[in-house]
């Protein structure tokens, strides 16, 4: 009865968020224009529209990813970029900038999520049968170089103006999306958040531990499966469209958790929620910011998370004392 | 239906080895496996849990082989407790007894007879005053027997239980094999691996006595916990008396120089 309720008021506040991501920015466009053959008509069905769906279905897949990572690794600092699924998207993304791909139809998404796919196979194969240990030092190793080959990309970049192209992506941003880019990604990003909402039970086993998930015949291989593919599409897509954005996957699980409790497939759907709605309401937010230059959705993710996740690390610190 | 173990043999680099064991359980009986420290307690227990896959010889749970029986059917019927009591999330008492109807659930909601399996288990336990409190909260004593709650919740056949006693006071102790033999005694099979011989020799009906990856001795109480088994395969000085109830003790004296 009390999850629901909570439910119905985070269903409530998506709307909110949602009407205010279409509402919001240097031009206020109030509903009543929305369908008018005018400038504002024009810029709610071609910006503000693709640009609010963007953020509802990032946030969801980002928050959601995070509430399964924390749950499958039983570790409540874990995110979606542990699996270096992101890092490897992005590099992805950077290579077709730098190779002039992204003029192409798909070129850029293309190339992120092969980006995403290729660091899916490598991950299954080194962490094969390991563990969850061998999951995060696999996505480590994934991060490291994916990060560390993006910079390379960044360094050889022929002319200024294309190394400031390639980070500016980087940063993670809504901005400039057309419908097409969403509806391209969107597609992936359910089948992905499909697949990670199918783990609720298999993440509630591991309560238990391995051995107990184990015994109550939860097969952890195909989990694994499930959730590099889930998350690979899912976070990867969101990657290829809108770059790097953190801090989601790992604030809003916790947020959801203090509210409806600890179990993991409790908090799946409501982190999915939630993770919209932060991200709708972040990213409006920064464009009613005053200046000309608009703050990325992804450095003003890491400025309110950092302080966030120092908060959470001195709070275990005190629990563990 | 009878678990056993046909010539199982277990080799692995992390692991205690094990080497062609024969050994069959009973229903109704409360089995205990002996051994010192990497003798292959664990790991027996493993192969029986369908956790590890022998390299050869069989684990069956009757005519099915448990390293190839499909999973969800291998954990309707064999229960297990494993070691160490690990409990990550901060979730109710009630919640986490809830988790042994995992493997009836596949498909569904909690129905009335999961709740009742719960509500049972949970009375058999006396874990029902702390129902709504987290897992997390409740002291060693108390999370042991919401443990062995979702254990029962899931109503097996047969509950292994990985050192049980790890970590309890002499009366949580006492709780958790007095949980055992009840269940034992309602007719389902139980093996236990415990550290404590004095425990082993007050409540097991059957005794494995397992020493460097072998089976040493297998049988009753009084045919396996000999002074001369005991110096062999523990080195220890140990010497067996009748108590003024009637009751076998054990007492150890010290350990054998060599």
């Amino acid at each position: 009865m009390k999850a629901r309720s909570l439910t119905s008021l985070l269903l409530l506040l998506l709307c909110a968020a949602f009407m205010l991501s279409l509402m919001a920015g240097k031009v206020w466009i109030w509903p009543s224009s929305w369908a008018a053959d005018n400038a504002d008509g024009w810029i709610f069905l071609e910006l503000r529209l693709p640009r609010a769906v963007l953020g509802l279905c990032i946030g969801a897949v980002l928050g959601l990813s995070g509430a399964v990572m924390q749950g499958y690794l039983r570790n409540p600092l874990a995110d979606p970029t542990v699996l270096g699924v992101s890092a490897s998207a992005a590099l992805g993304g950077v290579v077709a900038i730098f190779l002039g791909l992204n003029m192409l139809p798909f070129g850029l998404f293309g190339s992120a999520m092969l980006g995403a796919g290729a660091s899916m196979l490598l991950l299954l194969a080194i962490a094969r049968g390991g563990g969850p240990i061998g999951f995060i030092l696999g996505g480590m190793v994934l991060s490291t170089l994916a990060g560390a080959l993006t910079a390379f990309v960044i360094s050889i970049a022929p002319n200024p103006f294309a190394a400031s192209e390639i980070i500016n992506w980087l940063m993670g941003a809504l901005t400039d999306r057309l419908m097409t880019d969403v509806l391209t990604a969107l597609p992936f990003m359910a089948l992905g958040g499909l697949l990670l909402l199918s783990t609720g039970r298999a993440l509630d086993a591991l309560t238990l531990g391995e051995n107990g998930a184990k015994s109550l015949g939860i097969d952890l291989i195909r989990l694994q499966w499930i959730i590099v593919l889930g998350v690979g599409l899912a976070v990867g897509a969101s990657v290829a469209v809108s770059g790097i954005v953190g801090f989601v996957g790992l604030i809003v699980p916790h947020v959801i958790r203090a509210t409806y409790g600890e179990q993991p497939s409790q908090i799946l759907l409501p982190s999915a929620l939630g993770g919209a709605i932060l991200t709708l309401t972040a990213d409006s937010l920064l464009r009613l910011f005053p200046g000309p230059v608009e703050v990325r959705l992804g450095i003003a993710m890491a400025v309110l998370g950092a302080p966030f996740f120092l908060a959470l690390l001195l709070r275990y610190r005190k629990g563990a004392a | 239906m009878t678990l056993s173990v046909r010539d199982l043999s277990f080799s692995h680099a992390h692991q205690p080895t094990l080497q062609g064991i024969d050994a069959a359980f009973e229903t109704g009986k409360l089995s205990v496996i002996l051994g010192p420290n990497g003798a292959g307690k664990s790991t027996l227990l493993a192969c029986l849990a369908g956790l590890l896959k022998p390299d050869s010889g069989t684990a069956s749970l009757g005519a099915d082989d448990i390293a190839t029986m499909p999973a969800i059917l291998r954990a309707r019927r064999i229960g297990l407790l494993p070691q160490g009591a690990e409990t990550h999330w901060a979730i109710t008492s009630e919640a986490l007894v809830a988790l042994g109807r995992i493997p009836h659930m596949r498909g569904r909601g909690v129905s009335a007879e999961d709740n009742k399996a719960i509500a049972t288990a949970m009375a058999a336990t006396a874990t029902q005053g702390f129902a709504h409190r987290p897992v997390t909260a409740l002291s060693g004593g108390e999370r042991a027997r919401v443990l062995m709650a979702r254990v029962l919740a899931g109503e097996p056949q047969w509950i292994l239980a990985d050192e049980p006693l790890a970590n309890l006071d002499p009366g949580f102790q006492l709780d958790i094999l007095g949980l055992l033999r009840r269940q034992a005694q309602d007719g389902k099979g139980v093996v236990a691996v415990l550290h404590d011989l004095h425990h082993a020799v007050r409540f097991a009906d059957h005794i494995l006595l397992l020493h460097e990856g072998k089976l040493f001795a297998q049988g009753s109480v009084d045919d396996v916990i000999t002074a001369d088994n005991l110096a062999q395969v523990y080195g220890i000085d140990a010497r067996l008396f009748t108590d003024d109830d009637g009751a076998t003790q054990l007492l150890i004296k010290g350990k054998i120089s060599t």
